[in-house]
């Protein structure tokens, strides 16, 4: 059957050369969504082109999110760019500040010939790509928030009933589960985004000055001065020399720690959802983060990672049109109880959140709203509703390369901390330069 | 043999076999990887192949790629192909063409034109992607394969080792062509390419490979699907994100995309390693 | 430079012939690097929406940075670790499968195998057997008593690039040691056999300075390739850390680029490699155009 692909190829070829015979309007969208939610991403498109026949959304995959954002840029700068570039949240700063290359969500949604509103937005979701007069930039679409998972059966064995809701507990357990044999109590992933940033919000402490990066560019980091962070780092790493821990490397690398029975808890995004309960051999949950009863009596708020969608500027107003009943369709609660449903990001609207509720889906798959839970626990303040730092991508890796350094015994918490406070502020310079 | 020494023919062997099976083993789990089901694969790779293999390699050829985020790998294949050919074969003849004016002629500046070719030489065009990507762009060459080959022809290799080859040729052929009254170009046809078969043939299994195991070009320059390479492809359902790849159907892809490639090399094993020993001299 | 002293003669037949060449490495390679060279000493965001000249700073910043100077070190150990080891197992498998002639064949067919392994696949296969929790190569170790962490030893890690990058090399240098051990005459050898010259000491006495413009060749080709050509090894597996073991030059230029977006640095790191490269050919012409003439 594959001798008739080089015609299909061809066809294809045809068929674009043909295409603008057909009227309709294309909307470029870039993603980075691979695998299986790359299909679920064009599932979604292709249900907005069944649904009307104005427009016609074309979703293409162009690699993980540095590589998408990137191939975005270049694009803009070679003029060819999409409609619309899924970025990741990290990205916020530098999309911000390209003032000119990107269209506000709000101006394209306000513009548009729609109703729309953007309270239907869960607000700790929302406030992290809102201005601070409360305009939104960009459109949510998939955003998770770490969760710790826990391995049942082990907690079970060791005779701990309920999963840790403090660090103190969180030691004590390992200590139990290390009286039966067993080494590895945690281990995390996206060690920036869960140690130190989460960490932070749901400390209600600050990140970095000027309301963690969002009131300016003129931002310098403060999470070196947090003494109970530096103190909790230092006795995770300390706690390497019984086991207790166990770094697994950046990203989702430690995932095999936590689906082999090696590490009884891993502390991660709740989007891994789908891919634990593919794997582990044993009974899972997921419980909200630990709380450092040194440093608060009430967790705050957690904060998100995951991605959304910017509208890039240089097209037609009828592209425009286009874009906002994209996001319309998008946002339905429909559409996002599904995308929902189907990915384990949580869900972005009130609307999709109940409509799950309704379905009794956190009946069938209990704990998978812990994440939804997590992030709308408080009202969001100053220091938990995000974050915006310019060039962070690049920041992250410091804070992983020092705090790698930590766990390999290079250097001690304080240290690590504050080197990666001043790296990571020198850079703050640099972006604050090159975008003022 | 010159002399018989049992013993170091034993450990040679020994020595050999080991050798083979230490390089051939990353090779043999992607094998074995691919015959397995998912949850097998990644709950630590088993060393024997399994029974999934018809099923796995069924659903990678059929239509059951796209559920996992890829095009079909027909076309993946076709387009990785079209791509690794125009790669090699546009470099080869571009190189040919400007080594023997080089070797053959004496003009004004031929050393400037040579040196101008030659430091392209080796920079890799990862290191140089985003203006190159901008020149692209302006020639409208996105989503093309013109987009995704011309550009990867830009390098000196093949022409420093034309010309490497050329300066061996003795210069009684060319005399004799001369006093035959054959002009250059019938010279270059009829003598100095049969000449540099083997050369020809090195060059041809190295660049195929190199244009076969591209992967941030067509990346950046390719938005439409129809375009895609195999080794995109690939990378594209590993990479997929909080979700636990399917790494019995990547391995699978895998093992396909590298299934040309092999049998380029092992299919031109003869001449290639004549060609590399002459060319080298 | 030496042309042959034979030569044709035409008007404009030489410019014909190298136009096509010229015109392509003029549009994608010149072009684009004196794009390069321009952003070398500009400072500008990333959609390229404000510009500010800059001199000669992102040099000066690079050369002041602890971290860029690392990475230079750390690019030139892992090169010559690349080169040694892949340069040394393949003449000792060469050795070996020169002696049994008439398997040879059986053997380098299956060592050419791993030549034919795109590096974006390489590293997911590299992943596969050295990740600490489920790679049977990790595992192994562990069962030797050491224990494998490449996410959190920097010496680990870079045993692990150094290994897939020189995985893929260890073929093709074995393809050329073998062909080079072949076109030694028998009759030498056979020779000093007679003489009663052990394997050994042939090896040593014969076969090796027969072998060294191979062998000198192949330093070079295995250098330049373990200093431009890694670029995907590195980015299937260690991504550069931990810390910034293992981030070598070629992939600190594409990550200031491609994850910074720091276009005004990245530039300028492209610059000094572009020197570099033009040192590194410009060795190894005038060695080359030397050995032509013995």
């Amino acid at each position: 059957m594959t001798h008739t692909k080089p015609l299909t190829a061809l066809a294809t070829v045809l068929s674009l050369a043909a295409a603008p015979a057909l009227a309709q309007t294309e909307i470029n969208f870039w993603h980075a969504m691979g695998g299986a939610l790359g299909e679920k991403v064009e599932e979604i498109a292709n249900g907005f082109n069944e649904s009307q026949d104005t427009y016609s959304v074309v979703a293409t995959y162009k690699g993980n999110y540095t590589e998408n954002m990137t191939a975005a840029i270049a694009a803009f700068r070679a003029g060819e760019q999409p409609h619309i570039v899924q970025v990741f949240e990290v990205g916020t700063a530098t999309m911000m500040a390209a003032q000119g290359a990107v269209k506000p969500v709000q101006d394209v949604m306000d513009n548009a010939d729609i109703e729309w509103d953007s309270d239907a937005y869960v607000p700790a979701v929302k406030s992290y790509y809102t201005t601070p007069e409360g305009d939104m930039l960009s459109l949510p679409f998939n955003s998770s928030s770490p969760v710790m998972w826990y391995n049942q059966d082990l907690l079970n064995e060791a005779g701990i009933e309920e999963a840790p809701t403090t660090w103190d507990e969180m030691f004590e357990a390992a200590e139990k589960l290390q009286a039966i044999g067993h080494d590895c109590a945690f281990s995390f992933g996206w060690q920036s985004w869960v140690m130190v940033e989460n960490y932070l919000a749901w400390h209600d402490q600050p990140i970095g000055s000027q309301e963690n990066g969002f009131a300016g560019l003129d931002t310098e980091f403060q999470f070196a001065e947090s003494e109970d962070l530096t103190n909790l780092l230092q006795r995770i790493a300390d706690s390497q020399e019984d086991g207790t821990f166990k770094y697994g490397g950046r990203r989702g690398d430690s995932l095999p720690l936590f689906v082999s029975g090696e590490c009884a808890m891993w502390m991660n995004s709740s989007a891994y959802y789908a891919g634990i309960s593919e794997q582990a051999e044993f009974e899972f949950g997921q419980a909200m983060l630990p709380l450092n009863t040194v440093a608060a009596d009430e967790p705050q708020n957690s904060i998100i990672g995951g991605a959304t969608l910017w509208v890039l500027e240089g097209h037609d107003d009828a592209d425009y049109q286009g874009v906002a009943e994209f996001f319309k369709y998008m946002s339905s609660p429909e559409v996002q109880a599904d995308w929902h449903q189907a990915s384990g990001y949580v869900p972005i609207t009130t609307a999709a959140y109940e409509l799950s509720q309704e379905q009794g889906f956190y009946d069938s798959n209990p704990g998978t709203d812990t994440a939804i839970k997590q992030l709308s626990l408080n009202e969001p303040t100053p220091n938990s509703k995000g974050l915006r730092f310019g060039n962070y991508v690049q920041i992250r890796d410091v804070i992983n390369e020092e705090l790698e350094s930590l766990w390999a015994g290079d250097q001690t918490a304080a240290e690590a901390l504050q080197k990666a406070q001043e790296r990571g502020n020198q850079m703050l310079r640099d972006f604050e330069d090159s975008n003022s | 043999m010159i002399e018989n020494r049992p013993v170091l023919n034993i450990v040679q062997h020994v020595i050999l076999i080991l050798g083979v099976t230490v390089f051939v083993f990353p090779i043999w789990l992607a094998f074995v990887a691919s015959t397995h089901t998912a949850r097998d694969v990644n709950s630590g790779i088993p060393l024997l192949p399994g029974d999934q293999m018809w099923e796995n390699y069924a659903q990678v050829l059929g239509e059951g790629l796209s559920t996992i985020g890829a095009p079909p790998i027909g076309l993946m294949l076709f387009n990785s192909l079209i791509m690794a050919l125009a790669i090699t074969i546009g470099k080869i003849v571009i190189s040919l063409l400007s080594s023997f004016a080089i070797v053959y002629f004496r003009f004004p500046f031929r050393v400037l034109a040579f040196w101008t070719i030659f430091v392209t030489l080796m920079l890799p065009v990862e290191v140089r992607i985003l203006p190159t990507y901008e020149v692209v762009a302006q020639l409208g060459m996105l989503n093309s394969y013109a987009g995704l080959s011309i550009p990867l022809i830009a390098s000196a290799t093949a022409t420093f080792l034309f010309r490497q080859f050329f300066m061996t040729v003795p210069d009684e052929l060319t005399e004799a062509a001369r006093v035959d009254g054959a002009g250059p170009m019938k010279f270059f046809r009829d003598i100095l390419v049969p000449l540099s078969r083997t050369n020809l043939a090195a060059l041809f299994v190295i660049l195929f490979i190199y244009g076969w195991n591209q992967y941030l070009w067509p990346l950046l320059v390719t938005t439409d699907e129809s375009y895609y390479t195999v080794v995109m492809g690939i990378q594209r359902m590993a990479n997929a994100g909080e979700e636990q790849p399917l790494w019995n159907l990547i391995m699978a892809t895998a093992i396909l995309a590298m299934l040309p490639p092999v049998a380029v090399i092992i299919g031109m094993q003869r001449l290639f390693v004549r060609g590399l020993v002459e060319t080298e001299k | 430079m030496r042309a042959k002293r034979v030569t044709f003669r035409h008007r404009w037949l030489p410019y014909a012939l190298i136009a096509p060449q010229i015109i392509i490495t003029l549009v994608f390679f010149l072009w684009p690097a004196s794009q390069a060279i321009y952003q070398s000493v500009l400072r500008q965001d990333a959609f390229g929406l404000r510009t500010e000249f800059v001199g000669m700073a992102n040099f000066k910043r690079l050369f002041a940075d602890p971290l860029y100077l690392e990475s230079f070190w750390t690019t030139m150990a892992y090169s010559a670790m690349v080169a040694a080891s892949g340069m040394l197992i393949a003449l000792v498998l060469a050795v070996m499968a020169d002696r049994v002639i008439r398997t040879a064949t059986a053997y380098r067919t299956l060592l050419i195998w791993p030549y034919a392994v795109a590096p974006a696949v390489a590293g997911v296969l590299w992943w596969f057997l050295f990740n600490p929790t489920i790679g049977i190569a990790a595992y192994a170790m562990d069962m030797l008593g050491y224990d494998w962490n490449h996410y959190l030893d920097g010496g680990d890690a870079m045993a692990l690039i150094v290994i897939a990058a020189a995985w893929r090399q260890v073929s093709y240098n074995f393809l050329f040691f073998l062909a080079g051990l072949q076109a030694i005459p028998r009759s030498l050898t056979e020779a000093a056999a007679i003489d009663g010259a052990g394997p050994v000491k042939r090896f040593w006495t014969i076969q090796l300075p027969l072998l060294s413009p191979t062998v000198f060749f192949l330093i070079v080709v295995n250098v330049v390739y373990a200093f431009f050509e890694t670029f995907g090894v590195v980015h299937a597996t260690t991504s550069g850390g931990p810390g910034n073991a293992t981030n070598i030059l070629v992939y600190k230029v594409w990550r200031d680029a491609f994850e910074g977006l720091n276009l005004g640095s990245s530039a300028a790191q492209s610059v000094i490699l572009m020197v570099i490269v033009i040192l590194l050919t410009a060795i190894q012409f005038r060695y080359i155009e030397r050995r032509v003439e013995y």
